[in-house]
């Protein structure tokens, strides 16, 4: 195994930050990570998101009877992260939700999980406390007047789909507002996590959210591997890619069939619902599981693909990608279907940015973010498929980039598939070191998943922090369906289709 | 032109649907391995190799010799399989997994070296939802993987309606209760609400460890560890999460309409 250099190069734009850099799954020790009183670190961090940062992750570390805060900033355009922390206090601090919206849930986090008071949040209450069997709601943002009316669903919905509630504010059939209110699947694995990793934990990463079992298995074992300071073989770097986007084309797949079911425009639905299948097929191929479970390991991945299952792959793939192109032929020539995602559920560039959205939610309102190309780590390095973007931010533009991923991550797989590096997939991982904190960004189908490990003197996990892509982007629905018909939130949802599980965790 | 093209489409790729069960089931991936086989008479003096590698402690060890293999726990990860130096625990390659008591899914001694297979509903119940099955689905700390391949039951591939099964929008109309997931303490009132709605008779089926056993996150504070402690179970379909094929075999023989034993009971009769 290779040892790796953890300092990323400071350059224009970042090398004059307080914060420290650090390139996508690395680690540093952790007394290296510059410490500020809090109130200094809310004005550094307001300071890097309003020159191009984005707030990946902002939590808290339990130390003696205070909490650390702990931020990691990603500045896309210059490939490098940025991570800082606060002295442990207690008690209040300036919430930066006034001026930054997309804190809004961490910080509603670090005042449920570590009684942190952040002063001047606009809508503070629960995540996932829970009471009674059922997580805390609190007060609904309500709006009066003789015309308004609310609208209620969930958690049980009328599908086979996971738990959450909607709260909608109604004048006649326009939203004027909708609440999302989750935390029904909390399952307890950030707090599971702490005094670990257990002999569970590989199995509960891949369930973090059950159709990103790669992606968050590959992000748990990039942090694990940073920790040990080591890099996993070139055979294994490219069997992840090749599974990850297997679970990008699966869903994305299943994505485009839902929005056309949502439309009623049946011929793609039904297809697509068959080829989703296919893709996940493929990736049982590789693995035995459809959902790639087994498959990724810290120390790199514990199956192979040997030559004719590789033959094997490559013609599955291209049946399964002619087909998807013939389905998705049907649904962009029916001008059916452009009336009714055109124009719907429309996001600005500007409220995603502020937002911090992140994946093709982002990539369609124009935003050139994609963890592949921004941070390339592993594969990726050599192999990289353009970033797709569309920039009219509705229903049309997340089911068109979708579209452009499912050819771009076809075309990926085509090429790689055919550039397989020699060796074993998998080498032993040596101790991890003590004291240090690690960073890793994957880009699942849906967007950043990230994963910060810190471990304590003995190289057991002292806190572990998990961003699933929808833990940022279910403010985007919420913001989409303003001014929209209330009819529209299927359409609007599915365009969006973000975990539930993944958000609670 | 979208017309002609759908249609000269649909008439070159035929028909999509199986032809199981009048047919052969469809495969399972040969790395999936299918439903585990234990025969602890094979297992050495004090070995202890399989308990030691199971992420969720499905594998106990018996006092004397050999151990048992709780299927409801089970997340065919394979690592037991390959821990094993004698053997013991084989894969079978069978989909058939699904059982109607939570007991049958425990291997282990002679006579138990498979999971029993479910047995049909009696006839009142047969005669009351043989033909037309509605079922609700509920997802209680589930991650989305059981639920997809649910959904993917209701594909042109696998066409489920043909049973005269289908999954409906209300507990109201709902025969059967379909939970997946570890229960979540936040999902309890939800799931005791739902199948408190549902009309009688009715009755419950387990999908996957995390319902059946609470999975990888048996002994999270913050789950039930499965349905079992909080409603009663009719059908148990393990896997993480079960393959199609699994969870249609075990709806099928729910309602009589898959009855062939299972290889440890024609091997018993011989």
């Amino acid at each position: 195994m290779e040892r790796r250099c953890s300092a990323a190069l400071p350059n224009a734009v970042t090398s004059d930050s307080p914060l420290v850099l650090l390139a996508n799954s690395t680690g540093l020790p952790w007394n290296e990570i510059p410490e500020f009183q809090i109130g200094d670190l809310v004005g550094i961090v307001r300071g890097e998101l309003d020159r191009g940062g984005r707030l990946c992750a902002w939590f808290g570390v339990p130390e003696g009877s205070g909490v650390r805060v702990v931020c990691v900033i990603a500045f896309d355009a210059d490939n490098t992260l940025a991570a800082g922390r606060s002295a442990p206090f207690e008690g209040a601090f300036p919430s930066l939700t006034a001026t930054h919206a997309q804190a809004h849930l961490f910080e509603r986090e670090l005042w449920e999980q570590h009684h942190l008071m952040p002063e001047g949040h606009p809508w503070l209450k629960p995540v996932r406390r829970s009471s009674g069997g059922a997580p805390v709601m609190d007060e609904f943002f309500r709006v009066e007047g003789r015309e308004i009316h609310e609208v209620a669903v969930g958690p049980v919905h009328a599908g086979i789909i996971e738990p959450g509630h909607f709260r909608f504010q109604c004048s006649g059939e326009e939203v004027i507002h909708l609440e999302i209110a989750l935390g029904y699947q909390h399952r307890g694995i950030e707090h599971g996590l702490v005094g670990g990793p257990r002999r569970a934990t590989m199995s509960q990463m891949e369930a973090v959210a059950g159709d990103s079992s790669i992606g968050h298995a590959w992000a748990y074992s990039a942090v694990t591997e940073a920790l040990a300071v080591t890099e996993v073989p070139l055979r294994a770097q490219w069997l992840r890619a090749i599974a990850l986007e297997l679970e990008r084309l699966a869903n994305h797949t299943g994505d485009l069939g839902a929005l056309a079911n949502d439309v009623a425009f049946l011929p793609t639905a039904s297809a697509c619902g068959k080829i989703r299948g296919d893709f996940l097929n493929l990736t049982a191929l590789l693995c035995g599981n459809r959902f790639g479970r087994g498959l990724v390991r810290p120390g790199g991945c514990r199956l192979d693909l040997g030559p004719d299952r590789l033959i094997q792959m490559g013609e599955r793939l291209e049946a399964a990608l002619a087909e998807v192109e013939q389905a998705s032929a049907w649904l962009w020539d029916s001008a059916s279907v452009r009336a009714r995602f055109e124009g719907i559920g429309t996001v600005f560039a500007r409220q995603a940015t502020d937002l911090g959205l992140v994946g093709p939610a982002a990539r369609a309102c124009g935003l050139v973010r994609d963890v592949r190309y921004d941070h390339p780590t592993e594969w990726y390095r050599f192999a990289q498929a353009p970033v797709a973007v569309w920039p009219s931010g509705d229903v049309f533009a997340r089911a068109r980039v979708r579209w452009f991923e499912i050819q771009r991550s076809g075309q990926l797989l085509r090429e790689q598939l055919r550039s397989a590096p020699d060796g074993d997939p998998f080498a032993t991982l040596p101790v991890l070191q003590p004291e240090t904190l690690a960073v890793a960004l994957v880009e699942g189908w849906r967007g950043e998943i990230c994963h910060v490990a810190l471990t304590d003197s003995e190289s057991r996990l002292r806190g572990y922090k998990i961003v699933d892509p929808s833990f940022h982007n279910w403010s985007g629905l919420a913001l989409a369906m303003r001014g929209q018909a209330i009819s529209d939130f299927p359409i609007c949802n599915k365009s969006f289709n973000l975990s539930y599980c993944g958000f609670d965790l | 032109m979208f017309l002609i093209d759908t249609l000269t489409h649909r008439l070159k790729s035929g028909c999509r649907t199986m032809k199981y069960p009048n047919g052969p089931a469809p495969q399972l991936p040969d790395r999936h391995g299918g439903a585990l086989r234990l025969e602890s008479e094979r297992c050495a003096d004090g070995c202890r190799a399989c308990v030691s590698v199971c992420p969720t402690e499905a594998i106990a060890p018996l006092t004397a010799k050999g151990v048992t293999l709780d299927l409801g726990r089970c997340l065919f990860c394979s690592e037991c399989i390959i821990a094993c130096p004698t053997g013991a625990i084989t894969q079978t390659g069978d989909h058939r997994m699904a059982v109607r008591r939570r007991e049958d899914l425990i291997l282990g001694g002679r006579g138990n070296e498979e999971v029993r297979l479910a047995s049909a509903l009696d006839n009142q119940m047969l005669k009351i939802f043989g033909r037309s099955l509605r079922l609700r689905q509920v997802s209680a700390g589930g991650d989305g993987s059981a639920e997809a391949d649910l959904n993917v039951l209701g594909t042109i591939v696998w066409d489920l309606s043909r049973f005269g099964i289908q999954f409906v929008a209300s507990p109201r109309h709902a025969d059967g209760l379909v939970v997946t997931g570890p229960v979540s303490s936040n999902m309890e009132l939800a799931l005791k609400k739902t199948y408190a709605a549902m009309a009688a008779p009715k009755f419950v089926i387990a999908v996957g460890a995390c319902a059946i056993s609470g999975g990888p996150f048996r002994g999270n504070p913050e789950v039930h560890d499965g349905i079992g402690s909080m409603l009663p179970v009719d059908l148990y379909i393990p896997g993480w999460p079960p393959h199609p094929i699994t969870i249609l075999d075990g709806l099928l023989r729910l309602l009589g309409h898959v009855k062939e034993p299972c290889a440890a009971e024609v091997i018993g009769k011989r």
